[in-house]
């Protein structure tokens, strides 16, 4: 059903960490192979070997540059995917139920034998979370790897979403942000985790680590040395002297 | 937003052909046995031609029964409900005015009043988003109203005073949400600061994209196309969905041929209006992919 639960007993969610992110991508590439090969259809592409390449992907690391007024410019990765809201304004829009929040953990799925591929969630999702995938006809989104969080033939170390498995550099957690104790609430709490477009009140899950201040050290550069020599000598010299004396110089 | 021609030709045409049964309802013009049956074919034609093309729009169009299960929530589904209350209200209708002889005005105006919901509930299906801000406002379902009432009374309302009226009023709303709209983006809070939630460090601009090629968010909500056309499109807009009927309904003959040929051309110039309702709107995502970035960072 499309109507929202009043609450969840979980909050399972991710918080990314801007300030560890390097932008290798690895993440778009893991989740791109998992949920290729399991849950719902596969992650087409379109025209793969062609031109103009096109593909569905359910998580896409965009870089940011941050101009402050009085330090150098910084350079941001931005992983993102969806942010599994608590008021998510795509499930209530969905006219077939097939878009929904489950109540014991807040995962927005979609059921897509019930997805007629209308595009409205997409349009209603302010963080283009949803893609609708061009050779299968329905919504394609990330499913917070609800097929590997669960899945007891896994390892318990790889029961974790595939991004957050495979980030090389410790920027991706996982956790329930519901439980206050937990980890990555914890962490949320210590780093000032924030929302994304809180203005929109789609009260997102997953929370954004802000980008700690740069070191002082990094703003200012090595002094500026003396010029040793103010007068060149030698052939040099001795021709820009002739170029001095030339008329109009 | 992406125009797509699917979504125009249902807006447009499902609007129009509800604006006529609107009137139908309200017994303009009281008709009978064949008249009666030309009004309503061409009110059915339209609406149901509108509401099939939506289907065009679907990527499981096989499924399409399902969107009749979420009227809780759901604009989509409201409206999928509204419009075949509407048309099972007014078969009722047309069935006892066409081969009864017969006109039950209370039916008439159920009739009416869920042509005008249903008109309602397609705009609700834009006016609710909040990632659009040219749509979430309340001129847009005003503007779809207005141009089902006003496209409707074309061929139905006598005196042509009213219909010319109706008209008028119509291209005043529609001038107004234009200067609404214009601004729409900016007035809102949301920014790629705000998007990113890095925007109180310093002003943010897009580095470097996620990928080099396209995909279905820049094809659907970032497309634009040659906005610099607009002015022209709202020059045929206005010239053909309001000053050219009132030309037909002022200085022509009033008969059903002439107001025919007025209201075919006030619906071409409702594909216009819907073509830049589509094409103007921008969503939010846009923000993430570099759109709209503030002036300071981009005079860098």
């Amino acid at each position: 059903m499309s109507d929202l639960p009043l609450s969840t007993k979980r909050k399972l969610g991710l918080v990314i960490d801007l300030d560890t992110c390097v932008g290798c991508h690895a993440c778009v590439v893991a989740c791109k192979g998992w949920n290729t090969e399991n849950y719902g259809a596969p992650l087409s592409d379109i025209g793969a070997y062609g031109q103009a390449p096109a593909g569905t992907f359910l998580n896409r690391v965009h870089s940011y540059e941050i101009s402050p007024p009085d330090a150098p410019t910084q350079t941001v990765h931005f992983p993102k995917s969806c942010l599994h809201c608590e008021n998510a304004p795509c499930v209530t829009v969905c006219p077939t139920g097939a878009s929904y929040k489950r109540s014991e953990d807040g995962i927005v799925l979609v059921d897509e034998s019930a997805c007629i591929g209308c595009g409205l969630c997409a349009w209603a999702c302010p963080y283009g979370a949803r893609e609708l995938d061009a050779a299968e006809g329905v919504m394609k989104k990330c499913t917070l790897c609800v097929d590997r969080i669960y899945n007891e033939n896994l390892p318990e170390i790889d029961r974790v979403p595939a991004c957050v498995r495979t980030c090389p550099a410790g920027a991706r957690h996982f956790g329930d942000l519901g439980d206050p104790d937990s980890d990555v609430s914890k962490l949320v709490a210590e780093r000032g985790g924030m929302d994304l477009m809180p203005e929109l009140d789609a009260a997102p899950t997953n929370k954004y680590l802000p980008p700690r201040p740069r070191d002082a050290a990094e703003t200012s550069a090595a002094p500026v040395l003396e010029p040793v020599a103010a007068e060149a000598g030698g052939l040099l010299g001795w021709i820009d002297r002739a170029l001095a004396a030339m008329p109009g110089a | 937003m992406n125009p797509a021609a699917s979504i125009i030709v249902f807006t447009s045409l499902s609007g129009t052909g509800f604006g006529l049964m609107f009137w139908l309802g309200l017994g303009f013009p009281h008709v009978t046995g064949w008249t009666a049956f030309w009004y309503f074919t061409v009110a059915y034609g339209l609406a149901v031609v509108g509401l099939t093309a939506s289907a065009f729009h679907l990527g499981n169009p096989q499924r399409a029964l399902k969107a009749f299960t979420q009227y809780r929530t759901s604009w989509l589904s409201r409206e999928a409900w509204l419009s075949v209350m509407t048309l099972t209200v007014m078969a009722g209708a047309a069935y006892l005015a066409v081969f009864e002889d017969t006109v039950i005005p209370a039916l008439g105006w159920v009739g009416a009043v869920l042509s005008l919901l249903t008109v309602f509930g397609t705009s609700m299906i834009y006016t609710q988003l909040k990632t659009v801000p040219r749509w979430n406002h309340w001129s847009t379902p005003v503007v779809f109203l207005a141009y089902a009432i006003a496209g409707g009374a074309i061929l139905t309302v006598t005196p042509a005073h009213l219909a010319i009226a109706l008209l008028v009023i119509l291209g005043a709303l529609q001038a107004i949400a234009w200067n609404i709209g214009a601004e729409a983006f900016q007035r809102r809070p949301t920014d790629l600061g705000t998007a990113t939630g890095l925007g109180t460090r310093g002003s943010v601009r897009a580095f470097e994209p996620p990928h080099t090629g396209t995909n279905y968010l820049l094809k659907e909500m970032v497309y634009q196309v040659a906005r610099r056309r607009a002015a022209q499109l709202r020059q045929l807009n206005i010239g053909l969905s309001v000053v050219i009927p009132i030309a037909f309904l002022l200085l022509a003959p009033d008969n059903i041929w002439v107001r025919g040929i007025a209201l075919a051309l006030h619906v071409a110039g409702v594909f216009a209006s819907r073509w830049l309702f589509f094409a103007e709107a921008e969503h939010v995502v846009g923000l993430y992919y570099g759109r709209r970035e503030p002036q300071a960072s981009a005079s860098r």
